[in-house]
Parts: C-alpha cells; sequence; structure tokens
C-alpha cells in the first residue's frame, strides 16, 4: 500500500521547486529545523529523540557483552536497526522489518562504520572471548519525509552519549570512544530539480534520492543512491557540495 | 508483570515507618503526566510519564480494514498492539513481538472494543498503537490509559474513556501502583482497567497471592485510583482542546442537523464555482 | 471584540448532556433515560435536543456534503475516489455531466485526477456514492491542494463565508473548500503561498481568540490595505 498523491499536487510541488521555494518555504538547499534530546530513555546506555521538522525517530543504544566476530577477534560490535512502526505512518505495516527499514539501517550502519566512528579495539574485553556490542535501534515514531537523515542523526547523537556500562564487570563506566562525526544529507531529485532533505510530500514524487554521508574533514564517507531515476556525474558532484555545506551545522548540534 | 524472573525475595521493600522505596505510602501512586495530539501523522495521539515509564499512543481510523477478508460488515474492528521498543528495557529486548505483548495487545484490543461505538463503522478497523520507549512496571495500564484519549483524540466515538491502574501487594501489604523492584521482588500485582463511571471492569489481570480479604482491599484502592486517573485523562482533552472550543465560539449556534440542508443549486451558470460551502 | 463571545463547553466521550428533558442528537447516546456525549466536542442544544459537534477526527460523509476527491482506482463503469473517509466513494458514468461508454471511463477521468463532487449517498453499511451532476462539479486543474481537519471547514469557511471571501479579496486567488477538509487554491504562486499559510494558521490551534483578526492581520502584512476587506 502506497500513498496517493494527486497529479495537480505532484505538478504543483515539482513547479515550485523548478522555481526555487517549496512548498513549506524553504529554499532547495535548506535543512528542516533540526532539535535534539539526548539521554531521552533511562533504560538505554545512549538515547536521543530527534525530529527533523515533523519526523520524528527515537534511537535508544544498548551496549551488552557478547563474543567477537571470528575476523575481528579484538574489536567491539556495532548492530544496527531500524523499526517502521505503524504509529508513524498509516502506510507502515507491523510485521518484520521490510526492505525500507533495512535499506535505512544498512545505510545508517556504513555512514557510521566507514567513518570509523567508534574506536572498536576499546570495546574489547578479552581478545576472542568478550567484546562490547552496540545495539543501535531506531525506532520511527512520526513519519514525515527524509528517514535517512533523521535516523543517521538520531544514530550518531545516541551514541556521542552512550556510556559503556563497564561497572557490570567490576571497571569504571566510561564514554564510548567516539572518534569522528559522519554527517549524511540526503536529496531527492523531482525531474530536474534537486532538494535537499525532501519532506514527505517530495519523497512521494521523487524520482531519485542520494544519500552523502561525509566526515568532518570534508571526505565522503558513505552514498547510497535510491528509486528509480538517475543522476549523472555533474548532479552527483553538487549534491556532494550540498551535502558538505549542510552537514557543518548539523554536525554541531550532533556534538552538542 | 514485566516478564522478569520471579526471583526469591531478599530486598525490603517497605521500611520501618511503612513507606516503600521511593518514599511513597501504600495508597500512593507515582507522578502521572499526559499530554494530548503529540504525532502530526495519527488521527490521534497521546503521550504518558507514568513513574518511570515513557509510554506513546496513536489511533489511526476508522479505516478500510485490511487485508479485506478480515472487514466485518457489520462494525467496524477495534485492534491494539502493544510494543516495546528494544531500548525500553533493561536488558535489550528483540524488536517484534513476543507472547507477552501478543496477549497484552489482544487484553486491550478486547477493552477498547467494548467501549468504541463500532457498529458506525462496518467494515473499517479503529488501529490503535501502543510503543513503550520507556518501561517501569505498569506498562499495560499506561499505554492504556493513553489510549484512551488518543481514541477521542481521534474523534472516535466512544461510551466512555477507560482508565487504568495496577495494585498489587508488597512485603504483605496491598500496595497502589507498583513499580519495578516491587513488582519483581512482591508477592502479587493485578492490573486492572475501568470505565470509571459505571464501574465496569473491562481488564483484570493477577498473578501472585492475595487472600479475599486482600483483594477486596487492592480493588476498593485500585478503583479510587482510577477515579483520579479518569480526572487527569479529562483534564489533558480538555487543555488540549480548551482553544479549538473557543475558536468556534464567534460562529453562529450551530447545532449538528440529523441532515444538513441541500446546498443552493440554483446558481446562475456563469456565477464562479470557487464559493466553497457556507454553513447554515 | 465588543461583547466578548461566549465559552463553548467542551464534553468528553461519557459525559451526562442531560436527563429526561432532553432528546439525543448526533454525536450522543441515550442510557436509562439519561443522554451522553460518544464526541469529544462542543455540546450544541436546540429544540430540546442535545447534540456534540466534533472537535477532531476523520470526514464522515453526509449526503450533500460538496468534497474534493482524488480518483483511486478506475473500473469500465466506475471510479473510485478518495475523499478522506474510511472508505472509498464511488462514482459511477450516470452520476457523471459526461456520456461515457463501456470500459471508456479513462477518457474522462484517470488515477491522479482532482474532482469536485457532491455526497450523493451514504448507505447503511457506508458505501459512499459520488456525483458530479452538480454545477459546480468537475476536474481540477491547476492550482494546489490544502489539507485541513474536517473540524476545521467551518471556520476556514467563517460565519456566512466571510473568511474565505476575506481571503480571496486578499490574495486574488480562487478558493474552494471541500467538506472533508481539502482546500483547492488556484492563482498566481506567491498568492497561493499565502492562503496555504493563512490556512494553516487556521488550523494551528495558537491563535484562536480573534481569528478572523490575525488572519486579516497576516493578510494585510503581506498586502498592505490596498485590497481592504468587504465592509460586514
Amino acid at each position: 500500500m502506497t500513498e496517493l498523491i494527486s497529479e495537480l499536487q505532484r505538478e504543483r510541488v515539482y513547479r515550485l521547486a523548478a522555481s526555487g521555494t517549496r512548498s513549506d518555504g524553504r529554499t532547495p538547499e535548506e535543512v528542516r529545523p533540526l532539535t535534539i534530546e539526548k539521554n531521552y530513555i533511562k533504560n538505554a546506555e545512549g538515547s536521543a529523540r530527534v525530529k527533523l521538522g515533523n519526523t520524528d525517530v527515537l534511537v535508544g543504544v544498548k551496549v551488552e557483552l557478547g563474543v567477537p566476530y571470528p575476523d575481528t577477534p579484538d574489536s567491539g560490535v556495532l548492530s544496527t536497526g531500524a523499526e517502521l512502526i505503524p504509529m508513524a505512518s498509516p502506510y507502515f505495516e507491523s510485521g518484520p522489518p521490510r526492505p525500507d527499514a533495512i535499506e535505512i539501517a544498512r545505510v545508517v550502519d556504513r555512514g557510521i562504520r566507514e567513518a570509523h566512528t567508534i574506536d572498536f579495539k576499546k570495546l574489547c574485553i578479552t581478545p576472542k572471548e568478550k567484546v562490547w556490542i552496540c545495539f543501535v535501534d531506531m525506532h520511527v515514531l512520526d513519519y514525515d519525509g527524509n528517514l535517512f537523515d533523521a535516523a543517521s542523526y538520531g544514530a550518531m547523537s545516541a551514541l556521542t552519549c552512550t556510556k559503556v556500562p563497564a561497572s557490570k564487570i567490576g571497571k569504571e563506566d566510561y564514554p564510548l570512544p567516539i572518534q569522528h562525526y559522519p554527517v549524511s544529507v540526503t536529496a531527492a531529485k523531482i525531474r530536474d530539480v534537486i532538494v535537499i532533505d525532501p519532506n514527505r510530500q517530495e519523497e512521494q514524487i521523487a524520482d531519485a534520492r542520494l544519500t552523502i554521508a561525509t566526515d568532518e574533514n570534508g571526505d565522503i564517507r558513505a552514498m547510497q543512491k535510491g528509486l528509480r531515476g538517475s543522476f549523472s556525474y555533474e548532479e552527483i558532484s553538487r549534491v556532494i557540495g550540498l551535502a558538505l555545506k549542510a552537514s557543518e551545522v548539523i554536525r554541531t548540534k550532533i556534538k552538542a | 508483570m514485566e516478564d522478569v524472573e520471579h526471583i526469591e525475595k531478599k530486598m525490603k521493600l517497605i521500611d520501618e515507618n511503612g513507606l516503600r522505596l521511593d518514599g511513597r505510602k501504600p495508597e500512593d501512586m507515582r507522578p502521572i503526566r499526559m499530554e494530548v495530539g503529540v504525532l502530526k501523522r495519527a488521527d490521534g495521539s497521546a503521550y504518558i510519564e507514568w513513574g518511570g515509564n515513557k509510554v506513546l499512543a496513536a489511533v489511526y481510523g476508522p479505516r478500510e480494514a485490511h487485508p479485506r477478508h478480515l472487514q466485518d460488515p457489520t462494525k467496524a474492528l477495534v485492534q491494539c498492539r502493544y510494543n516495546m521498543a528494544p531500548f525500553s528495557v533493561t536488558e535489550r529486548k528483540r524488536p517484534g513481538p513476543d507472547r507477552r505483548s501478543v496477549e497484552i495487545s489482544k487484553v486491550i484490543s478486547e477493552a477498547f472494543d467494548s467501549v468504541v461505538f463500532s457498529e458506525q463503522f462496518p467494515r473499517a478497523s479503529v488501529d490503535i498503537f501502543i510503543e513503550i520507549l520507556q518501561a517501569d512496571a505498569g506498562t499495560r495500564c499506561a499505554g492504556l490509559t493513553a489510549a484512551s484519549i488518543a481514541l477521542a483524540d481521534a474523534g472516535i466515538p466512544m461510551r466512555d474513556l477507560v482508565a487504568s491502574c495496577a495494585v498489587g501487594k508488597i512485603d504483605g501489604v496491598v500496595c497502589l501502583d507498583l513499580r519495578k523492584e516491587e513488582d519483581n521482588y512482591g508477592d502479587a500485582d493485578m492490573p486492572v482497567a475501568m470505565i470509571p463511571r459505571t464501574g465496569e471492569v473491562l481488564l483484570l489481570q493477577m498473578d501472585g497471592h492475595l487472600t479475599l480479604d486482600e483483594f477486596d482491599k487492592a480493588f476498593g484502592m485500585v478503583k479510587d485510583a482510577i477515579g483520579g486517573i479518569y480526572e487527569m485523562q479529562k483534564d489533558a482533552l480538555r487543555k488540549r482542546y480548551a482553544v479549538t472550543a473557543e475558536e468556534f465560539s464567534d460562529l453562529p449556534e450551530q447545532a449538528p442537523p440529523e441532515r444538513r440542508a441541500p446546498p443552493e443549486r440554483e446558481a446562475p451558470p456563469e456565477m464562479p464555482p470557487e464559493d466553497g460551502e457556507v454553513p447554515q | 471584540m465588543d461583547s466578548g463571545p461566549a465559552r463553548r463547553e467542551i464534553v468528553i466521550p461519557g459525559e451526562l448532556l442531560g436527563g429526561r428533558n432532553v432528546k439525543p442528537g448526533r454525536g450522543t447516546f441515550a442510557e436509562r433515560e439519561e443522554v451522553f456525549s460518544s464526541l469529544l466536542g462542543i455540546r450544541t442544544e436546540r429544540y430540546g435536543r442535545v447534540g456534540v459537534i466534533r472537535l477532531s477526527g476523520r470526514y464522515m460523509p453526509y449526503p450533500d456534503d460538496l468534497v474534493i476527491g482524488i480518483i483511486t482506482d478506475r473500473g469500465p463503469s466506475h471510479w473510485l475516489v478518495n475523499i478522506k473517509a474510511p472508505y472509498p466513494a464511488a462514482l459511477h458514468p450516470a452520476e457523471t455531466p459526461w456520456r461515457i461508454d463501456f470500459g471508456d471511463t479513462g477518457r474522462y477521468l484517470e488515477i491522479g485526477d482532482t474532482i469536485i463532487a457532491n455526497v450523493l449517498t451514504v448507505d447503511e453499511i457506508k458505501h459512499i456514492e459520488l456525483t458530479m451532476q452538480d454545477m459546480d462539479s468537475r476536474r481540477l486543474t491547476g492550482g494546489q491542494l490544502v489539507d485541513i481537519s474536517p473540524s476545521k471547514v467551518a471556520r476556514l469557511i467563517g460565519a456566512r463565508g466571510s473568511m474565505i471571501a476575506m481571503l480571496m479579496d486578499f490574495t486574488r486567488c480562487r478558493l474552494l473548500v471541500g467538506q472533508n477538509g481539502r482546500a483547492w487554491i488556484d492563482g498566481e504562486p506567491k498568492d497561493m503561498a499565502v492562503v496555504s499559510r493563512a490556512v494553516e494558521m487556521i488550523e494551528e490551534r495558537a491563535h484562536m481568540m480573534g481569528l478572523t483578526e490575525s488572519v486579516r492581520a497576516f493578510l494585510e502584512t503581506e498586502y498592505g490595505m490596498r485590497a481592504g476587506p468587504r465592509p460586514r
């Protein structure tokens, strides 16, 4: 079941975007207001509730003892999951995660992992035997477009306030060792127009989507192109430029 | 009740002054705060903080029931999904429904089915979603209480609001509204949901051990508590809609007619059609 | 504000509205000779009948309602239309202004098209039929749609159409308001943006006292006094 959009509305959103304004009054390069509330859930080792416009995502991090992967015996483990719960949209259904949710979780995971965000070596207790596992669970509460970025900002914000519960094994709790701050920015392409941080309506009529995660040095750490449409090399370069520009303010908010 | 193994009690739950771990007296409830209309997308929503519980409830509908073979041609399905976020509990919970949440979803659905005027919406469903964001015992009561005002917020016709609270026994004393440690190490827990106006009990569960006298005492206690929660629910709804009511106050007296007068159809052909409709 | 409007009483599901002296109207139910509200809304009383005007919830169709719908499906001899009700509404060729051969529905209305129509009937199992026989009924092209809560539609229209008239006077936009909580605006892009912001203002709960005045103030900051509203 997908949401219906009238032709009239489709035409209108496109014409607006083409003229340099958007239905919510933003410019094509503008990200919606972002608020981050950290340490929202006391039963989690780290958590953040993120509102990107009307999109509302709650992320909790649980840090638990576990066994390392055989190929990385001295590294902690990151496990990322996203749930598009039916509370958030009339078009989300209960049941096991569908491809949409899995894609979001994997794109967020890549952004964090490939940027070496977490110093996994510091999560090793006994090589080959015992390490800390970080479960990052992204819970979408209200959907109004661009879950990729909202979930990613939520995950990063929650990780930055996560405490490793080392007191469970007779040591002192310590903050999760964060080394980098990747920030993802998603663009939607509507016919020939590109907008950043698409809202729900823009996302519905988008032909193509591109998510770019960049780090504090201005380097690219993860990318994901989605939907049926295509991007040219020039368009990709432009999106990278826009992503870099937008990411600085967002990074400051995530670090705060 | 939160599926924690029942560990032999070692902890002293009531001190020599008769006070509980958090300083409450047996008949005291934890602080409760509720807010209506907290989500944009849902037709109705509410948030409740109840002691250490943080719970969101959302309502969608009435909407066409899916899949179609589930549709009832005589009434709407009232279905609730109670779900715990993986990070809501101390030990991470695997995402998705387990047997406990399926059972809770069922008994809550049944409680609401008895108050919603479901026969007004044949073939439809009224879907209630309860998400436990942070759990500290009594989550089903908090969820039910929030869902009830979310239903009203969604404009669903109902016989009444449903309010809920748990009562239990710790260290041999009947106490209201157990928190997690009390639930884990206590002697009994009994969540109850009622229609406060009529005294009808719509949800009742109990585990542990109560004498008949203790049950009577517990029931009286929880009934009073539910009356108080009912007042809080009404306040939360009034607070949310106070301004809206004022907004209607400069409109002419507009009793909902049993059938609206037919719109004027004798407009001249050239009259531009943009004059919306004017209520009488 | 000369006399200050009287506050209306908010009622809650299960609230007692009256005893044997009143008759139950819409949004109420009777139990043991007493009348209770079944809705969250505002109490009304007229000719001994109490009723409740809903303050929230989905659109519930009634015959003759003017609605703005979107075609969601099409068969050889009917269309299904989303009118934001719990159920899709059906439209049959006989209820359109056109002569349509069997199987030829797509030539007239396609999926995704927007129409203005009236509710013809709602039967006891809530099958909804629409009609486009009314002279205002047609396919809408251009412009934009704006959503508003069905319970706020009366507010957007205003007493005797005053709010619509004011919006049209200032913005020179065409504006059609469906009872189902959908409005259609057509005009210059910047004027349509002003109308949709005004609709948002009406939807928001912040500016309640003197809503008409605050919408007028907003329009005056956008347009100045030049387009001044009609004297009342």
